[in-house]
């Protein structure tokens, strides 16, 4: 459960401050697949940020499951993005050098915990790439890069995914394809936020949020 | 994140970057290369000092003009005023006040073509008086060694040192064979026994040996201020190691005594145990090779200068990398220890090579030769681990200012980045 309290985000770009969020206040529900849309510029990657703890706001509240993330540091909220969030961009951003089944690998070498290789190979199997576990990102498809990306937001177990434009760089195929794994995630109880300004993807989510400058606009 | 996962990552995003990688690695490897190797030329020129003059004598003390201008004992090792006498030598012999002198050598020393048949060649010419083989180690190979007599009589004789018995005579037999010096003809009346090895570079067995007095009158003359013939220097060899140090005291008080120095008056010589002797040689050639470990060191330097500029061209290339490892929960510290290993691993694994080249260099250097001597390389232990450690802190500490760049870079920032 997500909470956030009138917050707003303000970008200081040399003596120009820029005013990304201006007082958003959004709930979303466990188990919810929520779409964000809006033009470039209106503030939802910013967002995403914050509510991925990547970020923190400016001003208002965010309560993540009744902890008060303002009040984190860095250090808390690295951990936040380890254990809470799965993280999923448009260009992918695998480690170019590194097999598919190291990068699913990747969350897990930052928590600590046991059985990595098995768990990844396990998230690298859920997305069917089992077969391309040793394969270098640049080997394989835009779609099946999208999907260990997917692997590598899941492998730790998280209750979001959070999706920053997750088809924009795919064909319609892989779009769907991905699309169809989100689904799936938020059919295993896993709450879902995708960035789209597609309305058709959004249209996939149970609950669509407009941003303009800054604000939500009417549902 | 665990220090293993640090290691294994850091290690990786180098073997990625091979030859960058070595590249980076390159002024470490030379620069602890130059350290060991010019330290070993160094320490070697060190421990040669100490063999040779084991090798001198035994319990030696010697003697050396110095007048009062010319301080430090060095720079009378080199010669100054002549101050000493063959007087002096006697004196020393015979004092009642001096029970623990065993032998004393007065000796004069100049160089000067030697020449036999048609063969000449140029080497030490020592003036000395019988003591001298107990003195400093001589024995002799054939014939007999200058006498009391010879000294008495400012005899035309000479004792031959091994090389030049070999250089000049080859395979005839000197003894009873008349070499000149100057002009003049002498004697071969015995040769000496091979010593072996070298004294500060010059050969101990490339000598030419007449009696002290035959040098002053026929060969050299020299006379101290008082116009008395002068002695260069005067080895006092003391029969018990314990009592050198007493031993010079007297030596003081009799000399002071002999020259007829006034209480105010300052020595007009120096009286220095060969272990002093040996402890100021040290000294400089620690200096020198301080030096030289300085001199590579600045390598080393510029080799840290050189991880500093890769990891931070590292740092921005992989500025996405570094977002995406922070958006999956990498902390700061987990972010710095990756880059400050790598700096480690880089210099670590360039002062391997390093130690490795250092060998190589010494011993390439042992094998060369300078001036008929070959030059000695000791690789200390001790020179190594500092190199090692000295380029692993330089590694760490070039590492530091990259590393904190990239813990520092906003994950947003660094995910959008080019």
């Amino acid at each position: 459960m997500i909470k956030l309290e009138n917050v707003t985000k303000v970008y200081q770009m040399g003596e120009i401050a820029v005013n990304a969020l201006n007082g958003i206040t959004l709930s979303v529900a466990k188990g919810e697949m929520l779409a964000i849309i809006g033009a470039s510029g209106s503030g939802k990657s910013t967002l995403l940020n914050i509510l991925g703890c990547l970020d923190k706001p400016t001003s208002g509240s965010y309560l993540f499951e009744g902890i008060d993330v303002g009040r984190l540091n860095d250090n808390q909220l690295a951990e936040m993005r380890n254990r809470k969030f799965g993280f999923v961009f448009q260009q992918f951003n695998l480690l170019p050098r590194a097999t598919a089944l190291y990068n699913v690998e990747l969350p897990l070498v930052y928590s600590n915990v046991y059985h990595r290789r098995e768990r990844a190979v396990e998230a690298l199997e859920w997305v069917g790439l089992a077969g391309r576990a040793n394969h270098k990102p640049t080997e394989l498809s835009g779609g099946e890069q999208q999907r260990v990306a997917i692997a590598r937001a899941l492998v730790n177990n998280p209750s979001f995914i959070l999706a920053d434009e997750p088809t924009g760089n795919l064909d319609s195929k892989s779009t769907n394809d991905i699309m169809a794994v989100f689904q799936r995630l938020n059919r295993e109880g896993r709450t879902v936020v995708i960035i789209t300004h597609e309305a058709d993807i959004a249209s996939q989510a149970q609950r669509t949020i407009r941003l303009c400058d800054g604000r939500i606009a009417d549902r | 994140m665990r220090f293993k996962d640090s290691l294994i990552t850091a290690a990786k995003s180098l073997s990625t970057n091979k030859l960058r990688s070595l590249l980076t690695m390159l002024g470490i490897v030379i620069g602890v290369a130059a350290v060991i190797g010019l330290m070993s030329v160094g320490r070697g020129a060190s421990a040669r000092v100490t063999s040779s003059f084991e090798q001198l004598g035994t319990n030696a003390i010697y003697i050396i003009p110095r007048s009062p201008s010319e301080m430090g004992g060095l720079a009378a090792l080199v010669g100054g005023t002549p101050s000493l006498s063959l007087d002096d030598a006697e004196a020393l012999a015979n004092s009642d006040y001096l029970p623990s002198v065993a032998a004393v050598a007065p000796i004069s020393e100049s160089y000067s073509e030697v020449s036999w048949g048609g063969d000449s060649i140029t080497t030490a010419i020592k003036g000395t008086t019988p003591d001298y083989t107990q003195v400093l180690n001589y024995h002799i190979a054939s014939g007999q060694f200058i006498s009391p007599r010879n000294i008495a009589h400012r005899d035309m004789v000479v004792v031959l040192g091994d090389k030049v018995v070999t250089d000049l005579f080859g395979d005839t037999e000197p003894v009873g064979q008349r070499v000149k010096i100057k002009g003049r003809r002498f004697t071969v009346i015995g040769v000496l026994e091979p010593k072996g090895g070298a004294f500060m570079g010059v050969s101990q067995d490339e000598l030419v040996i007449t009696p002290i007095t035959t040098f002053q009158t026929r060969l050299f003359a020299q006379r101290t201020a008082s116009g008395k013939r002068a002695v260069q220097t005067i080895v006092v060899q003391v029969a018990d190691a314990q009592a050198i140090d007493r031993t010079i005291g007297e030596i003081e008080d009799v000399l002071r005594y002999c020259h007829r120095l006034s209480a105010d008056e300052e020595d007009d010589f120096s009286v220095i145990s060969q272990e002093q002797v040996v402890g100021m040689l040290k000294e400089v050639t620690g200096v020198f090779t301080i030096l030289l470990g300085a001199i590579a060191g600045i390598s080393l330097v510029v080799g840290g200068i050189g991880i500093m500029n890769i990891m931070l061209v590292s740092v921005t290339e992989r500025t996405r990398e570094i977002g995406l490892r922070k958006a999956v929960g990498a902390r700061r510290r987990d972010i710095l220890r990756q880059f400050l290993l790598e700096a480690a691993l880089l210099s670590l694994a360039g002062s391997g090579i390093g130690v490795i080249g250092g060998f190589v260099i010494s011993h390439l250097t042992s094998r060369m030769n300078i001036g008929g001597s070959a030059i000695m390389t000791v690789v200390s232990p001790d020179v190594v681990g500092i190199a090692v450690a000295v380029s692993v802190g330089i590694g760490l500490i070039s590492g530091m200012y990259p590393a904190m760049r990239a813990a520092r870079l906003n994950p947003i920032d660094a995910l959008h980045y080019g």
